[in-house]
């Protein structure tokens, strides 16, 4: 039979962080790791309830009670600072010789280590501490490499729209491309047309039968202009049911209301929704760049856009040229309507 | 092959040699990008390109380039989260080789879709091993012998490290422990927090 100096001794081995009682409740032998936690302090000799507080089971609070707990699992914390949290396992020995306690960090291992400056020979060779150190270490890195890529994929989605030039719904350029095509042709002295396009009756659409019956008038309007214009031809979707036409090298009068008839003739015809009739129109207005003697974008949009109002006070569906109104423009000193 | 790896060469040459080889590097290799993701899969094919165009940029032999990213992988501050890693593998560095066993499984720990091959330690004396590196992973031994020689330096183990062909279809490095304290080492800390 072994006696409880040999006991401890084995003890020392197996579990570096165990604390032999005697019956009183008071320490006897303390394991090296655990004593280290408490350089200042000699742990032996000393009250177990004076050092550690049990956290679970509340309880407990007096030796007797402790030392009936056979095989039961304590949750305890130090008294004095650093309070670091502690789970064991407390066992009686036989013939009333004492209990022994088991104790290891759990999941306070990761201060502890830092607290105390423990390296792995503070550790039983059996016990996962430093495998879980070192889960915890690889699984940082890998998050913030992880985080760092999204952060990265983040930004980039943020500056790919602020540089997309495309309307996400129609696929045809946006605003901001329509600010640039409009800058390059006035740098270039490029001779264009613009087309103002509006819409006739797609309010109506959207309100009867839902956006999604708006969202496809809207993209089979824009097929239809694709289709009606030339590929270096440049249609934008201003936003809305409102659309821009740029025609490169085109300023023949008669050629664009042709193309204008065109694109509000097939835009009249009936399209089908869900079996839904969608009908809609358009008006147009048109400007041309050689109409302007110094040409400022804003102005030629403006000219425009007083065309396509033309169009839409005259019963809409129809398309008007700037040229037709601008001696009344110019004579009435009409302001942009809206 | 992991985007891990593919990083680590990244890392390697624009701390080693300067962004502008880098920039070099990713054009010869015709990525048609220049930053690599450590959290992306790239085709085996992407990697041994830039393999490739480094040896050429540097004009040094494959095995020579292997080598000296493993000695960087171990000892770069920027690479120092990889350090720690391995020393977690033991207290001196015969523990250390010991641990190489378990490499391939600790890091499946950590990245689950990064595999890399096998390694087996065996103990020819007290201070004679054989490190047996397995396939998979092409120029994987010209990496580790790199790596035991940076963390010989890390231990403060004074060690002889030879490349000695192969064993079946293991490359194999002799490691000869001429002194296993032989200088101080460095510092390692279980609870060392990142900044």
């Amino acid at each position: 039979m072994m006696d409880v100096r040999g006991l401890g001794v084995l003890l020392e081995t197996l579990c570096p962080m165990f604390l032999l009682l005697d019956n009183d409740g008071r320490i006897v032998q303390v394991g090296p790791t655990l004593q280290k936690l408490r350089p200042e302090r000699a742990m032996a000799e000393q009250n177990f309830l004076d050092l550690f507080q049990l956290v679970r089971p509340r309880t407990v609070s007096t030796v007797p009670v402790l030392m009936s707990m056979a095989g039961a699992k304590l949750h305890l914390r130090f008294h004095d600072e650093p309070r670091t949290a502690l789970k064991g396992l407390i066992t009686p020995l036989p013939d009333q010789g004492g209990t022994v306690i088991n104790l290891s960090f759990g999941i306070s291992i990761l201060d502890a280590v830092s607290d105390y400056a423990l390296t792995s020979a503070d550790f039983s060779g059996a016990d996962l501490a430093i495998e879980l150190l070192y889960l915890v270490e690889a699984k940082s890195a890998a998050m913030e490499a992880s985080r760092s890529l999204n952060q990265r994929l983040q930004d980039a989605r943020v500056a790919a729209e602020e540089q997309a030039f495309t309307d996400t719904l129609t696929g045809l350029k946006n605003r901001r491309a329509m600010d640039h095509i409009l800058g390059q042709m006035a740098s270039t002295q490029t001779d264009f047309a613009l087309m103002h396009l509006d819409l006739d009756f797609f309010k109506s659409v959207n309100d009867r039968l839902g956006h999604a019956a708006g969202d496809f008038v809207l993209q089979e309007a824009a097929r239809i202009m694709v289709e009606e214009t030339r590929s270096d031809d440049a249609v934008v979707r201003m936003g809305g049911d409102e659309f821009v036409i740029f025609f490169r090298n085109l300023t023949d009068e008669k050629k664009l209301s042709a193309i204008a008839g065109r694109l509000i003739g097939r835009l009249r015809e009936p399209m089908s929704f869900d079996q839904n009739p969608c009908r809609i129109s358009a008006s147009i207005g048109t400007a041309i760049s050689t109409q302007f003697d110094i040409l400022k974008p804003a102005e030629i949009l403006h000219a425009a856009d007083l065309a396509l109002y033309e169009a839409k006070r005259n019963g809409r569906s129809r398309h008007h040229l700037f040229s037709d109104i601008a001696s009344s423009v110019q004579r009435e000193h009409m302001v942009k309507p809206r | 092959m992991h985007g891990l790896i593919n990083r680590a060469v990244q890392s390697f040459v624009c701390a080693t040699y300067g962004q502008a080889c880098w920039l070099r590097v990713a054009a010869a290799a015709e990525l048609g990008f220049v930053e690599l993701e450590a959290m992306l899969v790239y085709d085996a094919d992407t990697s041994l390109r830039v393999l490739d165009a480094l040896c050429a940029d540097r004009n040094r032999a494959r095995a020579e380039m292997l080598e000296d990213l493993g000695t960087y992988l171990v000892s770069h501050p920027n690479t120092e989260g990889l350090r720690r890693l391995l020393r977690f593998g033991g207290v001196t560095y015969v523990e250390f080789l010991h641990s190489l066993d378990d490499l391939s499984d600790r890091v499946r720990l950590a990245a689950s879709d990064l595999s890399l091959p096998a390694l087996e330690l065996r103990e020819l004396s007290g201070a004679e091993y054989q490190l047996h590196c397995f396939p998979g992973l092409p120029g994987y031994s010209s990496v580790m012998v790199g790596v035991l020689r940076a963390m010989a330096d890390d231990y403060g183990a004074l060690v002889m490290l030879s490349h000695d062909g192969q064993q079946g279809d293991a490359d194999v490095i002799t490691i000869a422990l001429v002194e296993s304290s032989f200088a101080e080492g460095r510092q390692f800390e279980l609870g060392a927090r990142r900044p």
